[in-house]
């Protein structure tokens, strides 16, 4: 395995060419990050999956966009599609832009992308485990990224690796930096992740899942890292999740998607207070709620589509219960329903008034 | 690895998250696996080779009408005529009849290679049975039973790993004093069962775990009903790549003892004894002695293996 | 109050931790150390606690798959532990046990029609053999699948349909007793939610009680009559579904209410959140005295010397092991 395997689907440690960086021409009034219209495709032998079908939002600094959706909505190739990190093949990115700070990232070579990921945005998983490397001690990991990209040398890399394992909360970092990462607790994992995210200071964190794994206990612990590092920093932070209950502790705005697609998109506070999309309403729903005991859950029936095979209109409409023959004819826009608030739905306003 | 899979879209290679494992439309991994292996063109070459090599063993007759032993040596070592090269002088190139020369004792090279290959088949495939036996058998005891019945089995496997294969086989082959197909088939299977159990065991091992065996526990199913439904099942698809895997593997090991005079002895006709009987003459100007009987020997274990490999792939859930 | 179905007194589990080729035994992972409770008739008694605090372990010494290392558990009256295996076998049409993970819970190898099948197979006198299919495909009907679906296999459904199977399967012999063993974790909330609602019309059904382990404590709470809260091998505290969320005496229980993420924006900051500060200790070496003390945050000396033990406290309702309890809410906004 190479150096450069290492990591590869982390903020991967490249050689340090900090000119091709400085050729890129940030532009520090653009918003921090702007997607628009991104599409990612599978080409799979069941045939094309749009896995991501026209996404954008906007992020600025120190502000926390929630992502939420269930299990293959495509939450994660969005991640990975901003990152430049997607397998392709099989995934290929057909359509859309993603700026940083002004610079469109998926125009760029590979080099400067590299640069890119490296220096400006980093990534948290869900599987601290199988995204670190189990045979190099957590210190090592952590010091390459000064080593490569900073030319730092052993022992100033080090002593980085020590002030970061400190700041993400590891207690006696001095001494557990000498450890392998399967010698940690996963809550323990899961900080070392975020340490290598923040290493060179970055500008966007995107956090996958990062908390799916672990207890209540410690997703408490690793959400108020997140936080106040994101708030000391004036960092923009993604967080990811399927988890209803953590993007409302934190975020600030949230983009839900279904299939490939945004459903809703709105300031936090709206957006459980009265939803604006017939998904969204049932997602809120359907969490057990101390009214409800004894009684039935609200459940969306059905599944999810195939997204190789997707209805036509909207793809909702299967499970939906506000659909009529409209929804399977034309596949709704987003609409804006307030100021800063968008809706893929039709009838938004029914679902708001109910 | 995996070069020879048709498949690249893994679902489940999402390098993070939860692995994409959506209902997929197909059937049984068998008739999936079937499916793929007919799209693949080693598995179809090989099978068809190995086809061939098997009606050899069963119906020799069939492709040749000369005997067993039906040999002049007053022709011997003729090369054929198409063959590269001149023999040397006083031997005549033109036989009719020998489309591939005659042999060291003069047989007729073309039949003697189709009646070798009994003997060859014959073992490696009785080998691999009873291999495949005992192996699975103290594999799936030691990895479903585990505690003490695994480190009794586990330990005499590794006495037995720890025995160096030829060394081994030499030895008992000489302690045997016989050198019956029987004694070899014995030698092999003795030295053999070793890495079958262990495959097999460390199968059980992780089988034993997962929840519907434990399902069929508290359902209060017997071990033994547990080994045989459940356990048993899901090992069959490691064991019989293994299997055909073992049968190249077991031919080319009867070949390499019959070589080295401790397999198979004349009169018995194997493709080892016309290699050992050739290897001598093979340098002083009749190279075809060897050529012939060696190529059939690598490409029909070649075959096996390669059969092998490619079911691996068919019948690993990860290559679809 | 109805009849007592299953009773485990004072069930301990060691799993012995071995070294070296001759498997020496060089210490004890005291997974469930010590635990009685009560499972009434009808009943669904819910289990929380961190991971690897013992639940799944308890659960499957309970339902004897797992032998206890010592203790009573009684079916019905009857000693599991102890019991000689063919009776245990027979007996264990009664309790039964669907679980966390919808892949590894069905054999790859076998059609939905065999799997559902195979309780009717070990337990002849159930079923007989003519009447088995139609037995399966009514099974298959009270999970809400379609009997049609009979010869298919488990990879051609989505998690939410095998754990429908899953419970098919556990159903066939009409159990008295099911162990749910994170039946919902693996589920997508929108799926979650169905097949919370099937475990909990089945049971009004067929008179089921369950045993519900989890650690999502809204859906615990939403399904249980009563909760247990298990930490590092022991029972912290034991209530009503109400005592426990609304009366809390137990400071990890506090902890643990108040780590939920609560999905309502408008309680941020007005909650009072715990954070614990650490991870689990070992469970094969926990702490003295009570073994919460070294993440609780009202650890006094005593707690080191004195093991706190499980019963009801002053100014309490309900039992709870902590030297000192005291009721704190934590689900509401504080102000
Ligand atoms: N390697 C892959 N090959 C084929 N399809 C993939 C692959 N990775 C992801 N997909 C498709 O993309 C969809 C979205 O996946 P993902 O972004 O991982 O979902 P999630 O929202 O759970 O993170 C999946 O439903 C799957 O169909
Ligand atoms: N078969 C086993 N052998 C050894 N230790 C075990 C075994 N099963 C569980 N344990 C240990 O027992 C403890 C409790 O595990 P478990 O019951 O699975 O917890 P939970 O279900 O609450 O996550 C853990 O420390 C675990 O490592
Ligand atoms: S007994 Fe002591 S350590 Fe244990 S929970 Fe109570 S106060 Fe905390
Ligand atoms: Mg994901
Ligand atoms: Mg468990």
């Amino acid at each position: 395995m190479s150096d450069s395997d290492i990591l590869s689907a982390g903020p991967v440690p490249e050689p340090a060419d900090s000119k091709a960086i400085a050729s890129l021409h940030f532009d520090p009034t653009a918003p921090l990050l702007d997607v628009q219209e991104l599409r990612v495709d599978f080409h799979t032998h069941e045939g094309v999956a749009h896995a991501v079908n026209g996404v954008s939002f906007t992020l600025e600094a120190g502000r926390t966009l929630g992502i939420l959706g269930e299990s293959g909505c495509g939450k994660s190739v969005t991640a990975q599609a901003i990152m430049g990190i997607l397998d392709s093949p099989p995934a290929r990115v057909v359509g859309g832009r993603v700026l940083l700070s002004g610079v469109d990232l998926l125009t760029l070579n590979e080099d400067d992308r590299r640069q890119v990921r490296a220096n400006r945005i980093g990534m948290v998983f869900q599987d601290a485990l199988s995204a670190l490397n189990p045979v190099f001690k957590v210190g090592w990991q952590l010091g390459e990224l000064f080593r490569k990209r900073l030319g730092y040398s052993r022992t100033q890399a080090r002593h980085e690796a020590v002030r970061l394992l400190d700041l993400v909360g590891i207690p006696a970092a001095a001494q557990r930096v000498d450890d392998y990462p399967h010698q940690f607790s996963g809550g323990m994992r899961q900080r070392v992740m975020i340490a290598m995210a923040l290493a060179l200071d970055p500008d966007v964190i995107i956090a996958d899942e990062p908390t799916t794994a672990l207890d209540v206990t410690v997703q408490a612990q690793i959400m108020k890292l997140l936080a106040d590092l994101q708030a000391e920093r004036n960092m923009g932070l993604i967080l990811i999740t399927h988890d209803i209950g953590v993007v409302a502790d934190v975020a600030d705005d949230i983009c839900v998607m279904y299939a490939g697609r945004e459903v809703e998109k709105a300031d936090v506070y709206s957006i459980y207070d009265k939803p604006a999309h017939p998904y969204t309403q049932a997602l809120l729903e359907s969490i057990p709620r101390v009214d409800m005991k004894g009684k039935q859950l609200a459940s969306i029936q059905g599944l999810p589509p195939n997204l190789t095979q997707m209805p036509p209109g909207c793809a909702f409409h299967p499970r939906c219960r506000f659909a009529r023959q409209r929804c399977r004819d034309d596949t709704p826009p987003l609409y804006t329903v307030s100021p800063g608030r968008l809706s893929a739905c039709h009838f938004f306003q029914e679902v708001l008034d109910t | 690895m995996g070069s020879t899979s048709p498949a690249t879209e893994d679902p489940g290679a999402v390098p993070t998250g939860t692995p994409a494992r959506g209902p997929s439309a197909s059937g049984s991994i068998w008739k999936d696996a079937g499916r793929q292996l007919i799209r693949n063109p080693v598995f179809i070459v090989c099978s068809l080779i190995v086809l061939v090599v098997v009606s050899w063993a069963l119906f020799p007759t069939l492709w040749t009408d000369k005997g067993k032993l039906e040999c002049d040596i007053n022709i011997n070592r003729t090369p054929p005529s198409w063959f590269p090269g001149t023999p040397p002088p006083g031997y005549d190139t033109d036989l009719d009849g020998y489309p591939l020369g005659t042999t060291t004792l003069g047989c007729d090279m073309y039949s003697q290679l189709i009646w070798g290959a009994r003997p060859s088949i014959v073992v490696a495939v009785v080998v691999t049975a009873l291999t495949a036996l005992i192996g699975t058998t103290l594999g799936l005891w030691a990895g479903y039973y585990g505690g003490r019945v695994d480190t009794v089995i586990s330990r005499v496997t590794d006495i037995f790993l720890g025995l160096p294969f030829l060394l081994g086989a030499l030895l008992f082959l000489a302690l045997l004093k016989s050198q019956s197909i029987w004694a070899v088939i014995l030698v092999l299977v003795v030295l053999g069962w070793t890495q079958m159990a262990r495959i097999v065991r460390g199968t059980a091992l992780s089988l034993r775990d997962q929840d519907f065996v434990e399902a069929a526990r508290a359902m209060g199913a017997t071990n033994h009903r547990i080994i045989l439904r459940h356990i048993l099942p899901n090992a069959l698809a490691p064991i019989i790549v293994l299997c055909t895997i073992y049968i190249g593997s077991f031919i080319a090991a009867e070949a390499t003892l019959t070589f080295l005079g401790v397999g198979l002895k004349p009169p018995e006709v194997s493709w080892g004894i016309t290699i050992a009987q050739g290897q001598a003459f093979a340098v002083a100007g009749f190279p075809h002695l060897l050529v012939f009987p060696c190529t059939v020997l690598v490409v029909t274990v070649l075959s096996f293996i390669l059969m092998g490999d490619a079911l691996r792939d068919a019948l690993d859930p990860k290559g679809r | 109050m109805s009849e007592v179905v299953l009773a485990a007194a004072d069930v301990r589990k060691y799993f012995p931790i071995t070294a070296g080729v001759f498997k020496r035994t060089v210490g004890q992972v005291q997974a469930v150390d010590g635990v009685s409770l009560e499972l009434y008739e009808g009943e669904t008694l819910g289990i929380v606690g961190e991971s690897g605090c013992g639940k799944s372990t308890l659960a499957r010494v309970l339902m004897g798959l797992i032998p206890a290392t010592s203790g009573s558990i009684r079916l019905e009256g009857e000693e599991l532990v102890g019991m000689k295996p063919a009776r245990l076998r027979q007996i264990r049409r009664d309790v039964q046990i669907i679980f966390q993970d919808p892949y590894s819970s069905l054999d790859p190898r076998m059609t939905v029609g065999n799997i559902i099948g195979e309780p009717f197979e070990i337990h002849t006198e159930v079923a007989p053999k003519g009447d088995r299919r139609r037995r399966v495909e009514e099974l298959l009907e009270v999970v809400g699948l379609s009997p049609e679906h009979i010869n298919r296999y488990p990879h051609q459904f989505s998690g939410g349909q095998r754990q429908r199977i899953g419970i098919a399967r556990a159903l066939a012999l009409r159990p008295k007793v099911i162990i749910c063993d994170e039946p919902v974790s693996a589920l997508d909330i929108s799926v979650q939610a169905q097949v919370v609602n099937l475990l909990e019309n089945l049971q009004d059904e067929f008179g089921l009680s369950y045993i519900f382990v989890a650690h999502d404590l809204s859906v615990v709470r939403h399904i249980s009559d009563r909760v247990a809260v298990m930490y590092l091998g022991k029972l912290m505290e034991l209530g009503t579904e109400d005592q426990i969320y609304e009366r809390p005496m137990h400071p990890y229980t506090q902890a643990l209410l108040s780590a939920v993420p609560v999905p309502d924006p408008r309680l941020r900051g007005r909650r009072e959140q715990i954070v614990l500060t650490g991870d689990l200790p070992s469970a094969a070496d926990p702490p003295s005295g009570c073994r919460f003390r070294t993440r609780c945050w009202k650890a006094q000396d005593i707690c080191a010397e004195q093991e706190p033990v499980l019963e009801v406290r002053a100014h309490g309702d309900h039992p709870s092991a902590c030297h000192f309890a005291e009721v704190k809410v934590v689900t509401r906004a504080t102000h």
